[in-house]
């Protein structure tokens, strides 16, 4: 994809809060440099779109190229959930806990189609939760059923470039975002 | 053993056993108050020697609640489908056989659990997958519940 159209949606760029401190600012864009560059993903997959980030996370497309790099199996450790595949009602109490358990600032990602809203488990089901966003906010939403890992690799540096725009003085991101 | 002795076989213990299609196993359906004894025999005996329950699963076919037994030999390699059939919506029952093959413990529950079938005998008949104040029984087609299930 080429930058230009990669940087084709500018409204996330314009969520920036401009602050008056030269020097803080300055720190900022340094810290969310690295920060953004080192985006350790917790190991969370619950069905086919597991397969796919574990596809991602492999050689052929190896997302350690852009900073999301190694998988850690604590939450204590991790940055960012990838909610790869159908959240059950049983699930969900567990994904919370994940989420609770991982240190800020976190980021959600929902990775297909059951992440989102349910998928192909919308209607006729009794254990299905409709979309992972009733139960942890989600930073970034990547459709398919499952996503390539190309896609995937898409979502992840739109979280970048979300992570980036962020100020240590505001660290809550839903405020900012 | 072929599929016509292996019937032959069966109908000299249940004259009942009706033939049904199927193209992939011999397919027999059992009266349920014979199925335990029939089991016994197909496991035990040193022809047929069906040590291996691979399948065991409900079906609602809304007229009949049936479940249906997979079962193999390792040593003859010879396989069959039985089923057993109730029209009792309201209390069904039917023997276990988890005292005949062990992996029907769970198979049995599971399908207590999303059925509500009863297997008599059973070491441990509670839910396996849905919590114990869970009430009714998803998997039946009459199943409703219009607080989680968007209807299509």
């Amino acid at each position: 994809m080429k930058d230009k159209d990669f940087r084709d949606n500018e409204t996330l760029e314009s969520f920036k809060i401009p602050d008056k401190n030269f020097l803080l600012t300055t720190l900022d864009d340094i810290i969310d440099w690295g920060r953004s560059n080192s985006v350790w993903p917790l190991t969370f997959a619950t069905s086919c779109c597991g397969i796919e980030m574990m596809a991602a996370g492999a050689s052929r497309y190896d997302f350690a190229r852009f900073g999301i790099e190694v998988y850690r199996a604590s939450p204590r450790q991790a940055d960012v959930i990838v909610v790869a595949g159908t959240i059950v009602n049983k699930m969900a109490p567990v994904l919370k806990r994940l989420y609770d358990q991982m240190s800020e600032p976190k980021y959600v990602i929902a990775m297909g189609a059951c992440a989102i809203s349910g998928g192909p488990f919308f209607y006729n089901t009794y254990h299905v939760v409709r979309g992972v966003d009733h139960v942890i906010p989600v930073d970034v939403y990547i459709p398919g059923c499952p996503p390539r890992p190309e896609a995937l690799l898409y979502g992840v540096m739109q979280l970048q470039r979300k992570i980036k725009l962020q100020s240590m003085t505001d660290m809550d991101k839903h405020e900012l975002l | 053993m072929d599929n016509e002795r292996l019937t032959e076989w069966i109908r000299t213990l249940v004259p009942e056993a009706q033939l049904e299609e199927n193209k992939q196993f011999l397919t027999l359906v059992i009266p349920a108050d014979k199925f335990h004894d029939l089991a016994v025999n197909l496991k035990e005996s040193e022809d047929t020697l069906m040590d291996y329950l691979f399948c065991l699963s409900g079906v609602d076919m809304i007229k009949h609640l049936m479940v249906v037994y997979h079962l193999n030999s390792t040593r003859y390699g010879h396989s069959i489908e039985l089923k057993v059939k109730t029209e009792d919506r309201e209390n069904p029952a039917f023997d276990t056989v988890s005292d005949i093959w062990q992996a029907a413990n769970f198979y049995e529950r599971e399908i207590f659990d999303l059925f509500g079938i009863r297997f008599n005998n059973h070491p441990d008949l509670r839910r396996i997958f849905l919590d114990e104040s869970w009430k009714g029984y998803p998997f039946r087609k009459d199943y409703v519940d219009e607080v989680n299930i968007v209807d299509l």
